[in-house]
């Protein structure tokens, strides 16, 4: 199978669109780098050049020796832009607090986000990162790259901005870090017209939606997570470059009740995908498994003798619903009591499968602690079908904004909002009935709000009637 | 089309409507793919973890796909990136992932080409003597921490973050090269509760956190900032209307109230909190984000607060040390940190990880009920025994 995109997109080819040559692109030796000296003395930071995990700040030097060593017309923005965030960084430390000022508006005409303005509070001091926006680049669902792409970016990025960037920032973009005002417009045209592609989300809009790896690599997915991100992002353009939400708004999407990429604790609206019929079994693999033929979990827990695999231990006892046990030398799992944890499936992957009747379970309200307190997304929907053109998700997509943008306040999250308006309100709002699937438990306290409907014969009462029963 | 070279590019400052593309989005996901997973997609059987790092995936076609995880720095420059490239195209066909937690996957379709491109990323070292491209990440062990800006590019951070990762990554790299763990163990790092790492669900989190209130620029506010809105952002209505001596319009702040969240200074830059004193980090424990076995639940603050020790925070580092040494001696086999921590209880977590329990620790916000205990069921610890001789409940 495959996948169309919703237009045509440009051919990428590196040879056809690169600045630098390959002599170009070598034009340190490594000599050169080991004796390489920041013009400032950064000796905290050169401490962190220890040590086995990579460092960022060897990293660092090598764009700030190649910088140094490029002509004047092979760069268009301050050769010492690296050198300049490393002494402004290493005097962060010795100072404890950063040097960068806050806020700066800046963008690119006709968006209201994807750009992040950055100016330095010691701009005499270090001139190269005076100003110093960052670009958040949509990234691929799923984040597979072409080195074509890569390579075409990272020519731009070097010739127009500092060459830093992060793969990838936390929401999933593509995060450009350092470049001057004047240069917004040019990258986000070099964006557009030669690397065919965007930049993402910030500010009150919808944030760049991301998607775990899904049925590209992984046998567990229930939907195809690239699709429906590609789908609703492309679908949802408007509200993602144009502010008009109450604060910021994120989608994420994972294949499986596992959540790669944490969607159930950092999205307000989180696809989990699930199904709804039995999980397949293979007999002979589970005996397999029994026998120690296989190694259990996929082989997560080969670092240590953990001693034989027990199915009556290590799967059928730790089954939260315990909907499992062994007849013979058969699994039985008794699929309607199944909540679908994954365990089973994936301490014994070649065994189990999900069920083929796929769909996702939609859950809203995550975030992070500000202001009050952190949430993690609450079930709304137990099951929908997840198949293009998406038309149901996209309904309850937007009856969902449409409730948030009337009612929320000011930087109101719609975690923030459901608590506020309480959840019985919220899913009378959007349409749907109540079930136990929503809550971990009923109530514990009578204080209903009755509503005068409910109760036969209304609220309005005559004293003189009650008091024809009852002296006073 | 080539890029440009020119000082603008194909932009025309004159007419900034001309040829200006928009609302184009992201590209296509399916190009990026090489052809053993489009010929795959979907396909996917089941998968096998070599050694650490190396996943091997079996489609229902017979196709194989090995995937070489690698540990990442997420900030990266372009030679780094060009280097991936470089690797990417000898060995991959021109095609390289990135996964959410900042590990970068190369993907090969044969045992040999795994093999080739094992030994050349193992062989790969920064000038400074640090791997490039270390091996590792996969089930049970640390995978990459995630992180934010820190001073690198936040203007909020109470400390900086791609330091403290490098430095807990340095000591926790067994490890991310090994999978010696009870289950997965994930640490994530965040500069400041804002949390655009979103850490609150972390099996170890490291949060930067303020320990004084803003300072109010009374001579500017007036000017930088929407006064209602600095008072409207506080969430324990700290923040008062006020006058300078001068008459001019200002806010005063009710110290005593104040829980250091920093809202007020993301409306207002007229109230900053950073200090050098102040600012350290906390660390939480116990959290998860997979519906495996049990619920996903949030990290609790397990130490309220550490010195920002540039460049290594060894308070931070001895600290993770002993909650994943304790974890990894005590917790049974697929048991995460968080469930671990509740079946022996969190009196025994704090004995068994060494851990100070203070006051700070029990929770006075908003809910705080919900975690005071109300039961008899407890375990004996320490802790317990200095209650009671407080309490004159037992001799000396």
């Amino acid at each position: 199978m495959a996948f169309e995109p919703v237009r045509e997109m440009k051919k990428l080819n590196y040879e056809e669109l690169r600045i630098y040559s390959d002599a170009e692109l070598k034009n340190y030796t490594e000599e050169e780098l080991k004796s390489f000296k920041c013009k400032y003395e950064i000796p905290k930071l050169d401490e962190l050049e220890k040590g086995p995990w990579p460092s960022f700040v060897s990293d660092a030097k090598q764009e700030a020796l190649r910088r140094r060593k490029l002509s004047d017309d092979q760069i268009l923005t301050h050769r010492d832009a690296v050198e300049d965030l490393l002494g402004q960084l290493e005097l962060s430390f010795d100072e404890g607090e950063t040097h960068w000022k806050h806020g700066g508006i800046v963008g690119v005409f006709g968006y209201g986000g994807g750009v992040i303005g950055r100016y330095s509070d010691l701009a005499e001091k270090y001139p190269s990162i005076a100003m110093f926006h960052t670009i958040r680049v949509n990234q691929p669902a799923s984040k597979f790259y072409s080195t074509d792409f890569l390579k075409t970016i990272c020519d731009m990025w070097e010739y127009r901005g500092s060459g830093l960037m992060n793969l990838h920032g936390s929401t999933g973009d593509l995060v450009l870090l350092g470049t001057t005002t004047e240069q917004l417009e040019p990258i986000f045209y070099e964006l557009g017209h030669v690397l065919d592609t965007d930049i993402g989300g910030s500010g009150s809009n919808l944030r760049t939606p991301a998607c775990c790896i899904g049925k590209a690599r992984c046998e567990y997915a229930c939907y195809d997570t690239q699709a429906l991100c590609y789908e609703l992002t492309n679908y949802y353009q408007d509200e993602l470059h144009r502010p008009a939400f109450p604060y910021k708004f994120k989608f994420k999407f994972d294949g499986c009740p596992n959540g790669c990429v944490a969607s159930i604790a950092r999205s307000d609206m989180s696809f989990i995908g699930t199904w709804r019929d039995d999980i397949r079994i293979d007999q002979d693999a589970v005996k397999a498994y029994i026998a120690g033929d296989i190694v259990p979990n996929a082989g997560a827990h080969k670092g240590r003798d953990w001693g034989k695999f027990d199915i009556q231990k290590e799967v059928i006892d730790l089954c939260p619903s315990k909907c499992m046990s062994l007849e013979g030398d058969q699994l039985v799992i008794d699929n309607s009591e199944c909540v679908r944890c994954m365990h089973c499936i994936n301490t014994m992957p070649k065994a189990l499968k999900p069920g083929v009747d796929t769909g996702i379970s939609i859950l809203l309200g995550a975030k992070a602690p500000i202001l009050d307190g952190a949430q993690m997304a609450t079930l709304m929907i137990p099951f929908m079908k997840a198949e293009a053109p998406y038309d149901n998700i996209k309904e309850f997509v937007e009856k969902v904004w449409e409730f948030w943008m009337e009612e929320g306040k000011n930087r109101e999250r719609l975690g923030e909002l459901m608590q506020r308006v309480t959840l019985p309100k919220f899913i009378e709002t959007i349409g749907l009935p109540p079930a136990p699937q929503m809550v971990k438990a009923p109530r514990s306290n009578p204080y209903i709000f009755w509503k005068e409907e409910d109760v036969k014969g209304g609220w309005n009462r005559d004293i003189n009637d009650y008091r024809s029963r009852h002296k006073r | 089309m080539a890029l440009s070279k020119e000082r603008l590019g194909r932009y025309n400052p004159e007419k900034p409507q001309e040829n200006r593309l928009t609302d184009l989005g992201p590209r296509h996901f399916w190009e990026f793919f090489p052809p053993v997973i489009q010929e795959n997609y979907g396909k996917w059987l089941y998968h096998d973890i070599l050694e650490p790092g190396i996943l091997a995936h079996v489609s229902e076609t017979g196709a194989k796909v090995y995937t070489v995880r690698c540990g990442a720095a997420r900030f990266m420059t372009v030679q780094h990136v060009r280097e991936i490239c470089e690797i990417a195209d000898k060995y991959c066909k021109g095609y390289v992932r990135f996964t959410t937690r900042n590990n970068i996957e190369f993907l090969v379709d044969s045992i040999e080409g795994l093999e080739a491109l094992k030994k050349d990323l193992e062989s790969r070292k920064f000038a400074g003597g640090s791997f490039k491209f270390p091996i590792g990440g996969t089930g049970a062990g640390i995978s990459n921490i995630v992180h934010t800006q820190g001073y690198i590019h936040c203007h909020t951070p109470a400390t900086d973050a791609s330091s403290m990762v490098k430095a807990v990554s340095d000591e926790l790299f067994e490890y991310f090269k090994g999978m010696t763990l009870p289950a997965k163990l994930r640490v994530s790092m965040a500069c400041c509760l804002n949390m655009c790492g979103a850490v609150h669900c972390s099996d170890i989190a490291l949060l930067g956190y303020h320990r004084k209130p803003p300072i109010v620029d009374h001579e500017y506010i007036s000017k930088l900032c929407e006064i209602p809105l600095a008072i409207a952002a506080c969430p324990v209505g700290a923040i008062s209307p006020d006058k300078t001596e001068s008459g001019k319009k200002t806010v005063k702040i009710k110290s005593e109230r104040c829980m250091f969240c920093g809202n007020c200074y993301t409306m207002c830059q007229a109230l900053p909190l950073s200090d050098q004193e102040g600012d350290g980090v906390t660390i939480l424990a116990g959290g998860k984000i997979s519906n495996r076995i049990s619920d996903p639940k949030f990290s609790k603050v397990v130490v309220p607060w550490l010195p920002n020790s540039f460049p290594r925070f060894p308070e931070v580092v001895e600290n993770v040390k002993k909650i994943v040494e304790a974890y990894a001696k005590g917790a049974n086999k697929y048991e995460r940190l968080g469930d671990w921590a509740e079946r022996i209880g969190w009196e025994r977590f704090f004995e068994q990880c060494g851990l100070e329990f203070t006051e700070h620790l029990i929770d006075d916000y908003r809910l705080a009920y919900d975690t005071w205990r109300t039961s008899t069921q407890f375990k004996f610890t320490d802790a317990a025994w200095e209650v009671s001789k407080v309490a004159g409940g037992i001799e000396e």
